[in-house]
């Protein structure tokens, strides 16, 4: 554990700590708040308060940080992520945001767009952990005046979830390098859903949700939806095309449950085992696990057809509004050092974005009972090590968003595929 | 002490001038006065943010940007071409229309045999208020679930009785039936307990009247009930126009997948606040200003639709006509 980390903080804070000027337009708050004195030497009641979307295992280690630094207390608000995002957006323009927040990947570059409104945290020594971090993560996180906003927690490194007892049923390998050996290529794992669909029992489809492998499939593609100028290509790029219409074959063979990811339904899914496969980030094993406690042991971890690919992750940032800045950075450095990463690992599965991590033992070393002992540390890993970086722009998410409309469309029968590609493209069209 | 010693006179004088004009001034200030914190807070909360809703609707404003430029009606020209708010409109209209007629139609029809004698009539009374006490998120959190594809309890009697699954969320006219279900459940005893309270102050003398004219019980209803409550008629017309036109929560929970509040994979089922709330707040794109343009559409469009609603239900017979 780096002493850094627990270095004694800097209580005075640079004179010129910053009158925030929000934004706070006719809301009337008028909300200024100048807090350049006040600090003194001496150590006072500090209250950090950390605003996250979804659980990120944090609380063993508030109670750590907590008792190392007397005087500081830490408080957690728990928002769903499409709530928390756009609360901090809000919270921006006029006034509230929490000292440290979380922002996901999704939304990273369009924070990463703002950084007048948050600390530059190389003032508090994160160029000199720069290294610590798999490169590509750090620099989503560093704005175009490379000031860093945010600092990386966990990867989405892919891999292919599936079940075993649905496999076999079907008449499948069931051994994961069998398995992996099915779908080198995403065109074989259309195919093999094929083959289980032959045979599978009744009611089961060979994945959740089309949206999902799509978003797979775009997760490896460099470019996707925007070009290194940042100009929106999503309507022009063969490979979203190809990814599209990949889908589109595997609705059509009838290998897809339909769901809407994250909806009731598709929870549900999982506890029934309605579907055999769900692409799998190294975070979904955590929400697998928490909403079918009941398939303990049936599911297993296949590579990722086609090379790498990321599908979320995080970062922490300190908005210029925080009046503990110093006291938040520190924070933040805690819970994105290599031994915080670690734990939560190892606590719910999200993927350390640290290079030397991935290749430690205790990732690499991790199994997990819940998916049949699978060594799930080495396959995410190496997929976080494989994975080439893509290039974001702020409305990345509102593209995805379109997609997965589209692609539900078609699973709805609503519209044929060319309709709701028409439609994807005007939509992609009034967003970039 | 005011009305001291006539020593001066003329200081009397002009004293009592004085408590004159206090008193004159008192009665024709006070009242304002007395009513001032009902419009100070109005004019606050109510005033104040159309005006600068207005005013940001000329304006690109963007929550994320510190800047903003006024760009004239480029948003509302904007908004007449946009599809997707059309869409919405259309989306709201239909619902709304699906949900009120039925729901004011029953309400009428409970109100009514709740007006009878009936055994532990108060009990009937107050059970048809209960929708009305829960918590909005947890009805259409529930009927969310009631109207589920594979797994919903709907579905499941429907399928009982060899009609098959209906996907109720995909479908444009099964998603506003959906809806309306949860609107007119949870309105219409409300509903029904205004038209209750306005039967009962209908004097016993109008039935008897017409029951010696030879009136039935359906002719006295259609001829003395109804237009005895066409002022609450009217009033609730104009609140459930009010209300459904704004509709949000419902079809907003309805989502299988919250957030992006587009209302569906084929916008089917989203409403004009919730386009409203795409643009400000549910995409990562923050459009104050053509939201504030979506939002003043709105408002003249419940204008007009109340006001053409007014003029329409005004024709109800009154009783002496």
């Amino acid at each position: 554990m780096s002493t850094k980390l627990f270095a004694p903080h800097h209580w005075r804070r640079k004179k010129s700590i910053v009158s925030i000027c929000v934004v706070a337009g006719l809301v009337g708050a008028g909300y200024a708040a100048t807090t350049a004195a006040g600090k003194t030497g001496k150590t006072q009641d500090v209250t950090l308060n950390v605003s996250l979307f979804g659980d990120f295992g944090y609380h063993d280690l508030y109670k750590q940080y907590e008792a190392s630094h007397p005087g500081i207390t830490i408080k957690e608000d728990i928002q769903d992520y499409a709530t928390h995002h756009s609360n901090l957006a809000k919270h921006l323009a006029v006034g509230g945001a929490a000292d440290v927040e979380a922002i996901e990947v999704g939304f990273i570059a369009q924070f990463a767009a703002q950084p007048q409104q948050f600390v530059d945290l190389r003032q508090y020594g994160a160029s000199s952990l720069k290294k610590r971090w798999l490169p590509w993560k750090y620099q989503q996180g560093v704005a175009s005046n490379k000031a860093v906003i945010g600092l990386g927690t966990d990867v989405g490194s892919l891999a292919l979830c599936y079940r075993r007892d649905l496999f076999k049923k079907a008449g499948l390998p069931t051994g994961r390098a069998a398995v992996s050996r099915l779908w080198p290529t995403w065109k074989r794992f259309i195919a093999a859903g094929q083959r289980f669909q032959a045979h599978a029992p009744k009611g089961v489809k060979f994945f959740d949700s089309g949206s999902n492998v799509y978003n797979a499939m775009i997760g490896q593609a460099t470019p996707a939806y925007y070009d290194r100028n940042g100009k929106v290509i999503a309507s022009s790029n063969p490979s979203v095309k190809a990814a599209w219409n990949l889908t589109m074959k595997g609705i059509a063979k009838g290998e897809s449950a339909g769901f809407a990811a994250f909806s009731n339904d598709w929870n549900t899914g999982y506890k029934n085992g309605t579907f055999a496969t769900v692409t799998c980030p190294a975070w979904m094993m955590g929400y697998i696990q928490g909403q079918a406690p009941n398939t303990a042991g049936k599911w297993d971890i296949a590579d990722v057809p086609g090379d790498g690919g990321n599908w979320g992750g995080s970062y922490l940032a300190v908005p210029k509004q925080s009046q503990h800045q110093s006291e938040a950075a520190d924070l933040v450095k805690f819970l994105t050092s290599p031994a915080s990463e670690a734990a939560i690992f190892k606590q719910t599965g999200n993927l350390p974005s640290q290079p030397a991590l991935l290749k430690s033992r205790a990732v690499v070393g991790f199994k997990n009972p819940f998916f049949n002992g699978a060594p799930v540390g080495k396959i995410f890993a190496a997929s976080a090590l494989k994975l080439r970086p893509q290039i974001l722009g702020p409305h990345q998410g509102d593209i995805q968003q379109a997609a997965s409309n589209a692609i539900q469309r078609v699973e709805q029968h609503k519209q044929s595929p060319a309709k709701s590609w028409a439609q994807f493209l005007k939509d992609v069209k009034a967003i970039g | 002490m005011s009305n001291g010693s006539a020593a001066v006179p003329a200081a009397a004088a002009r004293r009592r001038g004085a408590t004159r004009r206090l008193r004159r001034l008192d009665t024709k200030v006070s009242p304002y006065l007395y009513i001032a914190p009902f419009f100070v807070l109005f004019g606050i909360f109510g005033i104040f943010p159309l005006v600068y809703t207005a005013y940001v609707s000329l304006t690109d404003r963007n929550l994320l940007e510190p800047t903003s430029h006024f760009i004239g009606l480029a948003n509302y020209a904007e908004l007449f071409h946009d599809s997707y708010f059309w869409n919405a409109v259309e989306n709201t209209l239909g619902i709304w229309v699906i949900s009120t007629i039925p729901q004011l139609l029953l309400a009428l029809a409970i109100a009514h045999l709740l007006n009878r004698s009936l055994r532990v009539r108060t009990f009937f009374r107050m059970s048809i208020l209960l929708p009305q006490v829960t918590s909005l998120v947890a009805v259409a959190l529930i009927f969310s679930q009631l109207f589920g594809y594979r797994y919903g309890l709907v579905n499941y009697v429907l399928n009982h009785v060899g009609i098959g699954n209906v996907n109720w969320e995909a479908g444009r006219l099964s998603s506003w039936v959906a809806l309306s279900t949860m609107v007119t459940w949870r309105w219409v005893g409300y509903n029904a307990l205004l038209y209750l309270a306005s039967m009962q102050s209908i004097p016993e003398e109008l039935y008897e009247a017409a029951a010696v004219d030879g009136a039935r019980s359906w002719k006295q209803f259609v001829h003395v009930t109804i237009p005895m409550l066409r002022p609450t008629i009217i009033f609730t017309v104009i609140v459930s126009t009010i209300g459904g036109l704004q509709l949000f929560t419902e079809p907003y929970l309805f989502q299988p997948v919250k957030g992006a509040a587009t209302g569906g994979s084929g916008r089917q089922y989203q409403t004009v606040s919730m386009y409203l709330y795409e643009k400000a707040f549910g995409s990562s794109q923050f459009k104050f200003g053509y939201a504030s343009a979506i939002a003043w559409c709105l408002f003249l469009l419940i204008a007009v639709i109340a006001f053409v609603n007014f003029l329409l239900v005004r024709r109800i017979r009154a009783v002496d006509a």
